[in-house]
């Protein structure tokens, strides 16, 4: 997995509350086996006007001018500005493949799906949780500066505005690490590979039931 | 000090490690496996040369992109080869590394979360992932049960684990006893439409009250399916005899010592009586009537005899912008009748709502009727090949197909429209599965969520209606 440690970029302004993964990647692209790829076919229902197929060539559809990413002052996007629950709706990570694949390193949200928080952390994305009355404000500044950048620092957990300010945001330390460090979090928990032994064992002796094939 | 809720308990019972850090490893006792979300995982292990930790936790089938239709040619009759390599690759790798799947043509195919319980593969106690977010509906039989993605079934393949902080403790109280009409579906929509689909986030919710002690297996399923849909990644329900009663017998069920000291056990996965949770809803179940979805989120639901919202009358902007939004997509007007809406098709299916006694309910209403001409068409999609069997031994199958109804093979169907059943543009669906979202069930699709016997009222007539009025 690609490091995170820090990052400054233009911001995409996504105005709408339970932003859902049919939406950012709809479902007849889940039928590839790689995990890249997706990019082209993020929020393809929101960003072309035709039905999207797996097999297309994206570039000669019809966008849809009105949709966020498809205006010029944000093509370079790779923070998105989120509203509420973004994220919601499955456990596929296509949906922070597609997101990452096309180019963002940072979602900032009053709030995310468990889920989908959860799996950006897997592929080099950072989702930020700032407040809400914060995210109003930083949708005005967005809306009347062309080519507004923020400035994302994991290390100091800390998120600036072109004008100096700063705000601060949460993150487990266990994720932090990971994505500061660009781990591998199964060779992580492999290092407690004995641990997983010893529980293994003493569930075989109060729980049989739970080992063995069973209906075969 | 306070006693444990059946979440702390299940927690407790899986811990492997508590970090320094605040994460926890959890010991994950079953892995079930289907074609969409497993393949990069198992790329992943071959990748990094790693061997899965214990096969025998893993069960495997097809089930997102299989077809309804033709299934004597199994794999060759999946005309789209994209969802063809999808399913030939699922069955590579369970071959590959020994992991027992149930294939297309086998009779115990279905979707997984039919399959789980139905095998006794999922049992009271254990902890189970699937990539999928549905993976909740086994709550239902006390298990710590949720959804992951797809670099967390690499994980779990690999070290039979999962990195995870503890979530907070939420009870969902369903006072009194369910109206007659009144189903599982009915009830977790009221409380989706009461706590909204970000109201269970960060939390483990346990569903309790007289009325969820009622309910059958079936029913708690359906309501631990869509915790998901109120943003719980699990959704749980305590054990009590109609659990013990539904897991005897099943083929991976424990037999003789082993199932008596299995039930001895599964009788403490309950929350002790001075558990304290972190937050309590409770509902009455005699004020829950059949509920309908209106707009593109599970939480847009209302009573059969509401009406679609008035966007005017919202006093949050956020949501007042969405019920705009949603009306628009679901081409409905502010303050129309919920039984105005005029139907294309009719789904019965998905592993909301697949199960033997949701055909049932679905059969008991369409019997002696006919599907509304109104239709273009109403399919049953049974959520596995045995309720697909015991459905015929019961003689559904012919009331389905008496009433005008299609009688489809087992699979994840119409729900999610990866096969090729789907909506055309604009059409309108009363649909047993779980998410309204916009595009769903096909591009430009509009889906109203509700429960079988309401589907089964909307195919004979074509449009929403009371149920309880058929049923007198």
């Amino acid at each position: 997995m690609r490091a995170f440690t820090q990052h400054q970029g233009v911001v995409a302004p996504m105005d709408r509350s339970n932003v859902d993964t049919d939406m950012i990647i709809p479902k007849q692209f889940l039928k590839s086996i790689k995990r890249t790829g997706f990019g082209p076919n993020l929020f393809d229902e929101l960003r072309y006007l035709d039905e999207g197929r797996p097999d297309q060539d994206c570039s000669t559809r019809p966008i849809n001018p009105d949709f966020v990413l498809n205006q010029d002052r944000y093509k370079s996007a790779s923070v998105l500005l989120a509203r509420r629950n973004f994220g919601c709706g499955s456990s596929r990570e296509h949906a922070p493949w597609a997101l990452e694949d096309y180019g963002f390193r940072v979602i900032i949200a009053p709030s995310f799906a468990d889920i989908f928080y959860n799996n950006c952390f897997k592929n080099g994305l950072l989702p930020i949780v700032i407040k809400e009355e914060v995210i109003d404000r930083l949708f005005q500044e967005v809306e009347q500066n062309e080519g507004y950048e923020l400035s994302v620092d994991l290390e100091a957990r800390t998120v600036t505005t072109p004008s100096g300010e700063t705000f601060t945001f949460e993150v487990d330390d266990f994720r932090r690490h990971c994505l500061l460090n660009g781990l591998d979090d199964i060779g992580v928990t492999l290092e407690d590979a004995e641990w997983i032994q010893s529980y293994e064992q003493s569930r075989r002796k109060t729980a049989p039931w739970l080992f063995g094939a069973g209906g075969q | 000090m306070a006693g444990k809720t059946l979440y702390d308990k299940l927690w407790d019972d899986h811990l492997v490690k508590q970090r320094d850090d605040g994460s926890a490893l959890i010991y994950i006792d079953r892995q079930l496996l289907h074609e969409v979300t497993s393949p990069q995982a198992f790329e992943g292990l071959r990748l990094a040369g790693r061997k899965p930790w214990r096969i025998d936790a893993n069960i495997a089938t097809p089930d997102h992109n299989v077809p309804t239709t033709d299934r004597d040619r199994g794999v060759d009759g999946i005309v789209d080869p994209v969802s063809r390599i999808q399913v030939e690759t699922l069955d590579k790798n369970c071959d590959e590394f020994g992991i027992l799947e149930f294939k297309i043509k086998d009779q115990r195919q279905g979707i997984v979360h039919v399959i789980g319980p139905e095998q006794g593969a999922t049992l009271p106690g254990m902890s189970i992932v699937c990539g999928d977010s549905h993976t909740s509906t086994h709550g239902a039989f006390g298990c710590l049960a949720h959804g992951i993605g797809t670099s967390e079934v690499e994980h779990v393949l690999a070290t039979q684990c999962l990195v995870q902080k503890k979530m907070k403790n939420m009870l969902v109280k369903v006072n009194g006893t369910l109206g007659s009409g009144v189903t599982g579906k009915d009830v977790v929509l009221a409380i989706i439409g009461k706590i909204g689909t970000a109201g269970g986030t960060g939390y483990a919710i346990e569903f309790g009250g007289e009325a969820i002690r009622g309910l059958s297996m079936e029913g708690r399923m359906t309501i631990c399916n869509m915790s998901i849909e109120a943003g719980a990644r699990v959704g749980m329900v305590a054990v009590d005899d109609t659990t013990i009663e539904y897991v005897r017998g099943r083929p991976f069920s424990p037999e003789g010592e082993q199932w008596d000291s299995a039930v001895n056990y599964w009788r403490s996965l309950h929350s002790d009586d001075d558990a304290e949770f972190d937050k309590v809803v409770e509902l009455e179940g005699s004020e829950i009537k059949p509920q309908v979805s209106w707009g593109t989120s599970p939480e847009m639901v209302v009573g059969v005899d509401g009406n679609v919202p008035d966007p005017d009358k919202e006093q949050d902007p956020i949501k007042r912008e969405g019920i705009v939004r949603a009306l628009k997509y679901m081409g409905l007007q502010a303050n129309m009748p919920i039984t105005d809406i005029k139907l294309d098709r009719v789904f019965i299916g998905s592993c909301t709502n697949s199960r033997i006694e949701d055909l049932r309910e679905a059969a008991a209403v369409v019997k002696g009727r006919k599907v509304s001409p109104i239709l273009k068409q109403a399919m049953v999609v049974p959520g596995s090949g045995l309720v697909k069997a015991q459905a015929e031994q019961e003689g559904l199958d012919k009331i389905f197909l008496e009433a005008g109804l299609e009688w489809r093979d087992p699979g994840c169907s119409m729900c999610l429209a990866m096969n090729a059943d789907k909506l055309g543009q604009g059409e309108h669906c009363a649909s047993t599965s779980n998410r309204n979202f916009e595009g769903r069930q096909g591009f430009g699709g509009r889906t109203h969520l509700v429960s079988p016997a309401m589907a089964a009222a909307a195919a004979v007539t074509g449009h929403f209606v009371d149920v309880r009025e058929l049923m007198n």
